[in-house]
């Protein structure tokens, strides 16, 4: 009788045991095609990476010794200028979220930052396309058709819902006494959210800024109909403009070896700054952490 | 004198608080404008194809722009198939992650190497997900396929849904440890005083508190698979024919667009495209909206 007992009990604990086992395995079995593609790109990156590559731009097919130089520096612009667009627009937007928590107003605006963050991204670029490219296009008589510009906006349209929830979310957490504190000096409304309600909640603001900086620097999709690409070295905003992302997808799927090549370069690049770019907001957010 | 300027000062800076408050409202007009002129947009263009196709342009076979033929069936099975496909591959792996963070190690050396994997997946960009897709795995479907008797392509739909597996898996993963976190520990202890193991625990007690929470993280999955582009573009073979078996090459709305936007000559075949977005657009928002909602439910109560 006892043993009895005892028998089911044991199959009981080692039911558990296997589970946990299962549960175990089947976590870390995601680290393997993860760190397959992390080493995958290590290796056929770090061969082609020289110093030709930097500064270079892509040679015609059969020649030797191209780079993905107009490449890095277009992603280096395209998304600067996203960031300069949307990140005052986010920022603000998630004051006005954070400080009206239930207008009318502010549920329909909160509304509408959640469909923007569902949006596929392929369906910006069609948006900004004729928002901006074809308007621009007409307006020029085609001399301006597609521009950084239009994908830097595109991008923007991304980064935007991003960093006006970070924003609304880190504010939100805040005590209402710093702001009633501010106000009870005589200070007026703006100089209390923009001197004392943001420089509190910067660590919040500046993670989400980045993390969302992380999130497009990788994007390719809204940039097709936008920034389109280019395989020249350009530094003009209203002109076709090549990124790491776009240099990749056209360049992995062209039949070329060279240009395989140079996409596996430029793969590990980007990787390396996106993944530097997610360091940094973990870094950010450790710092700059208000204690309450 | 003194108290004049100071009068002054005190009016601009009412003047400049006055200024900053509609500036706010603004931007959240702005925010509302923005994403209704979106859908707008899309409805706007899409109204030639809307006009010359109706409701046939959903379930049209066919999709021929050469011969001026749009039928978007072909993308709606290819987009369901590789989604659905990546979901149920991905979702072992993703509550696995959720049950082990939120339950086995919430603290610890592991479960902080395990957060740092889930977060490196999800930061990967799609396009090198897709390189390396075509690289590495193509290769490896092709043999698996040439050794099970299908005609090896190697690209298709059941490649994407492999690559478009491992993308998703940090969507549900996350959000389904911080519902498990949320089980409250009393019902947890409750299970233990009377006797159960922490399997008969985290199957009785936990999975039913968090089901719903687990779902939204699933319908935020698909929403995310369901708009994959680039990933998808590289590796599923970009055919408009109906896909025979799930090895065979297809297409899906995002990877069509992409594929083919820049190219499309004629209104119709453009504004088709650009319905295909819509239809995009709407699907993958509902999907969202909805898992949003759930978690907000889940999380008040």
């Amino acid at each position: 009788m006892n043993s009895n007992i005892s028998a089911g009990v044991k199959y009981r604990i080692g039911k558990s045991g296997f589970f946990k086992g299962a549960i175990i395995f089947f976590s870390f079995l995601c680290a393997l095609p993860l760190f397959a593609i992390l080493i995958y790109i290590a290796k056929e990156g770090i061969t082609k990476i020289n110093w030709a590559f930097f500064v270079n731009v892509p040679a015609p097919v059969g020649e030797a010794g191209g780079g993905i130089a107009n490449a890095l520096v277009g992603s280096l612009i395209i998304v600067a200028v996203a960031a300069i667009i949307a990140i005052p627009i986010g920022i603000m937007g998630g004051i006005y979220l954070s400080e009206n928590r239930n207008s009318r107003l502010a549920s329909w605006a909160r509304f509408s930052v959640d469909i923007m963050q569902g949006t596929p991204s392929i369906v910006i670029g069609i948006v900004i396309y004729f928002w901006v490219v074809k308007p621009m296009g007409q307006l020029t008589n085609g001399n301006y058709t597609f521009t950084a510009l239009s994908g830097s906006i595109a991008l923007a349209m991304m980064m935007l819902p991003i960093v006006v929830r970070s924003t609304e979310e880190t504010l939100k957490l805040l005590p209402p006494t710093l702001k009633e504190a501010g106000l009870a000096l005589g200070l007026p409304y703006h100089k209390v959210i923009l001197k004392i309600i943001l420089p509190c909640g910067i660590s919040g603001v500046l993670s989400g800024v980045i993390l969302s900086v992380a999130r497009i620097a990788g994007e390719t999709a809204p940039l097709l109909f936008t920034a389109f690409g280019n395989s020249y070295f350009t530094t003009n905003i209203m002109k076709p403009m090549q990124s790491l992302p776009l240099l990749i997808f056209n360049y992995a799927t062209s039949p070329y070896e060279d240009w395989h090549d140079l996409a596996w370069g430029a793969s590990l690049i980007l990787l390396v700054w996106v993944l530097l770019l997610n360091i940094i907001t973990k870094i950010a957010t450790r710092r700059w952490k208000v204690q309450l | 004198m003194v108290k004049s300027s100071n009068d002054k000062s005190l009016y601009g800076q009412i003047r400049m608080e006055k200024v900053f408050k509609r500036t706010l409202i603004g931007i959240a007009i702005f925010l509302i404008v923005l994403t209704v002129g979106f859908f707008i947009t899309l409805v706007q263009q899409s109204m030639p194809s809307i006009k010359a196709l109706g409701f046939s342009f959903l379930f049209g076979k066919i999709w021929d722009p050469v011969s001026d033929i749009y039928g978007a069936y072909p993308f709606l099975l290819g987009t369901l198939l590789t989604s659905f496909l990546a979901l149920a591959i991905s979702i072992p792996f993703s509550f696995s992650i959720a049950i082990f963070l939120g339950e086995y190690a919430p603290k610890g050396w592991l479960s902080e190497i395990l957060k740092n994997i889930v977060e490196l997946i999800a930061a990967v960009p799609s396009v090198i997900y897709g390189f390396w897709g075509l690289f590495v795995l193509v290769p490896i479907v092709r043999s698996f396929e040439t050794s099970i008797g299908v005609l090896p392509y190697g690209i298709g739909i059941f490649t994407s849904s492999l690559i478009l597996a491992i993308m998703i898996i940090p969507y549900a993963a996350s959000l389904g440890r911080e519902m498990i976190r949320m089980v409250p520990s009393s019902l947890k202890e409750g299970a233990y005083s009377l006797g159960a193991t922490r399997f008969e625990v985290i199957k009785t007690v936990i999975l039913p508190y968090t089901k719903s929470g687990l779902f939204a993280g699933v319908l935020l999955s698909l929403g995310r698979a369901l708009a994959e582009t680039m990933a998808v573009t590289m590796v599923i073979g970009n055919s408009s024919a109906i896909p025979t078996s799930i090895f065979a090459p297809g297409n899906t709305m995002a990877s069509v667009i992409a594929n083919e936007f820049t190219e499309a000559a004629s209104t119709v075949y453009l504004s088709s495209l650009i319905e295909l977005g819509l239809f995009l657009f709407v699907v993958t928002v509902i999907i969202n909206l909805i898992g949003k909602t759930i978690i907000k439910r889940f999380t008040n109560e």
